[in-house]
Order: structure tokens, then sequence, then C-alpha cells
């Protein structure tokens, strides 16, 4: 008898557990029943951006809770579709297919237009090279340019960083750098790019490693690694990133970032976005290196 | 008395039943479901695309020989390191070591597989990839090889521990033979017991090899990603893209039902697939291991 309550009891235990929680979540609910939670997920890049103003909202209104989560544009956009979070954030504008999804899942997508972002390209600081012409970089990443001798620097293999292609700055980079705006033009990235997981992973391999060309949000770009001026064509001056330069559009290449909501969004998470766009929350927005939205 | 004691065996028994049982249905569930979201892969995208050399999933490229690819070159280089270190480490256990330095060499080697692969790979981003660029002058350290020598590194636990129980349960008196006979200790060791243990020394390959090839988060921080088809023979010098880093960050990202969503579970079954294989056939050299010392034995 003894021997079946020792099997027995451990297993009671288990399946309790699983009550435990139950019961704690509900009490949660009950006795803070003011507490609204906003579940905002996407971008990589504006992970950063979104955690401070969640920070700041909740300091401010310390009955919303928001919890941000980064894991990249499409799958913000695929969590909206699937209807699992209220906010996704993209660094890209959605596409037809996945405004198709969502249609087919009864869901409808809203856009917002939150800050702006420069794409920096960054080599290692003892790389010599300085500037670069899109033409020139849609070359090294199409795999035509295979050497950094072809680019005025020295003669060493180059090697190209990428996001995954979850990554809407992998999407925006494909679309306006590789391909340089056309939409005809069906250029892919070389295959032999390092698809690599998080933006960390870019800064940290192009530190280490001299061959290694990289791209990034300006916002994530630190001082252990250098920025390429960059020019529209040969003919144009270089310019190098920076919030001034997005801001007066010398710099080319540089992007929306999109918050999208299912249809027009109502409540709390409509006081959510219209803070945003006020100048407090656009002041978060500069202060970590991204463009505010009231000055374009 | 007598009734609650029956109630409590049938209740035990069934339990019992009940949990032995569960594994296998939930191994046919997972069969299914993975048959469920992958083989409308097979009427969505064409053969020739599937065994294109191009994977670019945004695009509609679902060339899977990249991927394929990736993930054997890694798991061989893999092999390379494992075995000859793995099958040297539990011969040293087993057979040479003195009883001391036993008794803490196997929970240690033992430890090293309960480390996270998400912090060998760390380690790896950090550590190796940058000296293996270094050390061999490579355009970039993110490569197949830097993958193998982790994921070398995270199966050789699992064959040593399981080499080692093979080994050591090679009866004394074999051993005790072969030394009467004149044979020295190395003779003993490569003529007697290693083969006597064969069955079992396949099982701990075969497990380990099992083992490095689900791997995932190790091998999606240092392998680079690159989906090139690594057949070049100097490939395992170069960036790769193995299937289970491929669903592990393009799984988040797909619309349920997609095609891309499709291919990513085709690639799970595919992988479930050669896993399952790599068992069976473990688990039949175990079998055979088994039917054959009872042969003795009789």
């Amino acid at each position: 008898m003894k021997n079946i309550l020792y099997i027995i009891t451990p297993l009671i235990f288990i399946l309790l557990s699983g009550c435990i929680q139950g019961t704690e979540s509900t009490l949660e609910i009950t006795a803070t029943p003011q507490i609204t939670s906003i579940e905002n997920l996407g971008s990589d890049t504006m992970v950063n951006l979104a955690l401070a103003w969640a920070e700041k909202y909740h300091g401010l209104y310390p009955n919303v809770e928001i919890s941000v989560t980064g894991g990249g544009s499409g799958t913000g956009i695929a969590a909206l579709v699937n209807g699992t979070i209220d906010i996704a954030n993209a660094s890209r504008e959605i596409k037809p297919e996945e405004i198709q999804q969502a249609k087919d899942n009864g869901v409808k997508p809203v856009e917002f237009v939150v800050a702006r972002d420069a794409i920096a390209v960054i080599v290692n600081p003892t790389n010599p090279v300085n500037q670069l012409s899109i033409k020139q970089i849609s070359d090294i990443y199409s795999g035509r340019i295979n050497n950094w001798s072809e680019v005025g620097g020295e003669d060493r293999v180059i090697v190209r960083l990428s996001r995954e292609t979850n990554s809407g700055t992998h999407v925006y980079f494909l679309e306006n750098v590789i391909r340089m705006g056309s939409k005809t033009d069906k250029t892919l990235f070389s295959s032999d790019t390092l698809l690599l997981p998080s933006s960390e992973g870019i800064t940290a391999e192009t530190r280490d490693n001299p061959n290694a060309i990289g791209y990034d949000g300006l916002g994530y770009v630190t001082s252990e690694v250098k920025m390429i001026a960059i020019a529209l064509d040969s003919s144009c001056p270089f310019i190098l990133p920076s919030a001034y330069t997005v801001n007066q559009g010398q710099y080319p290449i540089a992007r929306d970032l999109y918050m999208y909501t299912n249809n027009q969004p109502s409540g709390a998470i409509a006081d959510y976005i219209n803070w945003i766009m006020t100048s407090e929350a656009q002041n978060i927005v500069t202060e970590l290196g991204f463009v505010p939205i009231s000055k374009h | 008395m007598e009734t609650t004691k029956n109630w409590n065996e049938f209740i035990l028994k069934w339990l019992i039943k009940f949990s032995g049982y569960s594994a296998i249905i939930f191994v046919i569930l997972i069969f299914y479901f993975l048959l469920l979201a992958g083989l409308p892969t097979i009427r969505e995208v064409s053969l020739s695309n599937l065994l294109s050399t191009q994977w670019y999933p945004i695009e509609n490229y679902f060339g899977l020989l990249p991927l394929i690819g990736g993930t054997i070159i890694v798991t061989f280089g893999a092999a390379m390191f494992a075995i000859p270190i793995g099958l040297c480490t539990a011969v040293y256990i087993s057979e040479v070591s003195p009883q001391s330095a036993r008794n803490y060499l196997k929970p240690l080697v033992e430890a090293l597989g309960g480390i996270p692969s998400v912090v060998l790979g760390f380690l790896g981003i950090m550590i190796l990839a940058p000296n293996l660029r270094l050390l061999l002058d490579l355009p970039t350290g993110l490569s197949a090889l830097a993958g193998s020598i982790l994921l070398a590194g995270i199966a050789i636990p699992t064959i040593v521990s399981i080499a080692e129980d093979a080994l050591d349960s090679v009866p004394r008196s074999y051993r005790d033979g072969a030394l009467a006979l004149g044979a020295t200790e190395w003779q003993t060791i490569w003529r007697v017991t290693f083969p006597a243990a064969r069955s079992g020394v396949l099982t701990a390959i075969m497990l380990g090899i099992g083992r490095a090839i689900g791997e995932t988060m190790a091998v999606m921080m240092i392998t680079g990603n690159a989906a090139v088809l690594p057949i070049k023979l100097n490939s395992l010098f170069h960036p790769v893209r193995t299937m289970t880093a491929t669903i592990a960050a393009e799984m988040g990202e797909v619309a349920k039902n997609s095609t891309h969503y499709h291919v990513l579970f085709f690639i799970g079954l595919l992988l479930f697939i050669v896993s399952l294989g790599i068992n069976i056939a473990a688990s039949t050299a175990m079998f055979r291991q088994r039917k054959r010392a009872e042969r003795i034995l009789s």
C-alpha cells in the first residue's frame, strides 16, 4: 500500500501543478481588473524603440501593460494575421500576399508610420574602403563583385552578411539597394550571403572579420564597426547616415517604420498609438538613433 | 482488503500501460501532423523547384538540395571528430583508467552533455569562429567546420556514455582469457573487448549522429546559414545552411498554411524520417547484440 502512495503522490502533484498555475492567473485578473495589456511583436530593428516607448508609457499610465517581443517584421505580421497579438511592428510595408492572408483569417491590418530609420552599411574598422555607391553595394551583394580590391580596398574576399529573410531590413535592402528600387529586377542576394539570426550577430562578425560587409538599422550601429558613406550613383556626393542627413533627404537608404493593428484601433491601443505620435514619444526616437516622423 | 488490492493493481497496471504506450501514440500523432502540414508541398511546389539549388523562400525558390547538403556535410564533419574522440574516451574510461579516475570521468563527460547548446553556440561565435578564421586563413569562421566541431562536442557525451556502457558489459572472463593467452593490453582491447561490444558501440555512434542531425540552436548561430550547395572539396570550410536551422529561423515568420509553411513542415518530415531511421537502426543493432549474448550464454 505504501509503495503505491510513493508512485501516486508525485503523480497527483504533477497534475495539481497545472491547476495551481491556472488558479493563479485568474486570481491576478480578479484582483486587478483595470489592467489592460497590449501584445506588441515584430521587427527586431524596432524592438529597442518599442521597448523604450512601452516603458515610458507604462510609467505614465501604470494600468496599461505593454509586452514587446522581437523576432522580425515577418514574424510580427504573421502573428497579427494569425490573430495572436494587438500591434505588429514592421520595418517594411505589409505585402499584398500578407493582406490577402489576413483577409482570409478575418483580420484587417491598419498601417501607422511611427518613425523613420536609415540603413547603415558597415565594415570592419581596419577596412580602408570609406565610400560606396548603391550600384557597387548592389554588385557586392548580388555576387558580381567578390573582392575588396574591386572597390578600392585590399585584396580580400568579400564576406557578405545579411539578416534572415524574415527581417524587414532584409526585404527593404533587397528591394531598394540590391534591385535599386526596380520592380522588374529579379536579382537576389548571392547564395553565399551569410544569413545571421540577429543584429548582434552581424555586428560581432563585422567587428572581428576584416573581410565582412554588413548592413543594419542606424540605431544598432556601434562604435566597433565603421559606417560607409553612400551615394545614389557615383556622380552624387557620398553621404554618411545620421538623423540630420536622413531628414534632409540626402542619405539614400532610409525608410519608414510601421505599426500595424487589426482594424482601426480603439480604447487602450488607440490611446497608445496616438501617444506615439506626440513629440514626447518622438523624442525617444531621436535618443535611440532613429529619425522622428514629425520633421519629415 | 483483497478487493482494494486488486483495484490498486488494476489502476497501476493501466497507468503504467498508458505511460508505456503514450510514447508510441505521441510519435504516431507527430508523424500524422507532419504529414498533414508537410505533404501539401508536393502539390504546391513543383519537383524541379524542390530539387533546384536555390533556397530563397520569400521569392518562392524552394530548392531543398543546399539544405540537405548542409545537414549532411555538418553531420558528416561532426562524425569525423566525434567518433574517434568519443570511442577513445570510452575505451580509456572503461579499459585503461584506474577505478578512481573512472568514478569522476564518466559523470564529468555526461555533465558535458547537459550544457545547453545555445551556450555552446555562444562560445562558438565568440571563440571558435574568430580563431578558426585566423588559424586556417578562411574568409569567415562561420562555416560548416565550426558547426561540425560544435556538434561533435554535443555528440561526444552521448557516444562516450553508451559506448562505455557497452564496453563495460563485456564479461570480465573475455579479457582474462585474452590476457592469459598472452595478448597485450592493447591487443585485448582492440581484438577482443571492442569486437565483443561492437553492436553497443555502433548504437552509440548512431545515437550520437542522431543527436547531431537534430541539433538546431548551436548550428544556426555558427554555420553562417548561407544556402550554398556544398559539393566542392573545400565546402567544409565555407558557410552552409542546415535543415534544422532553416526551420528554426523561418518558422516564426510564415503565415499558417502558406506554401512556405508547408515546405518547412516538409523539411521537418524529412528530418523526422531520417532520425527515425537512425533510431530504428540503432535499436536493431542493440537487439541483435542481446540475441548474440543470449546465444553465447546458452
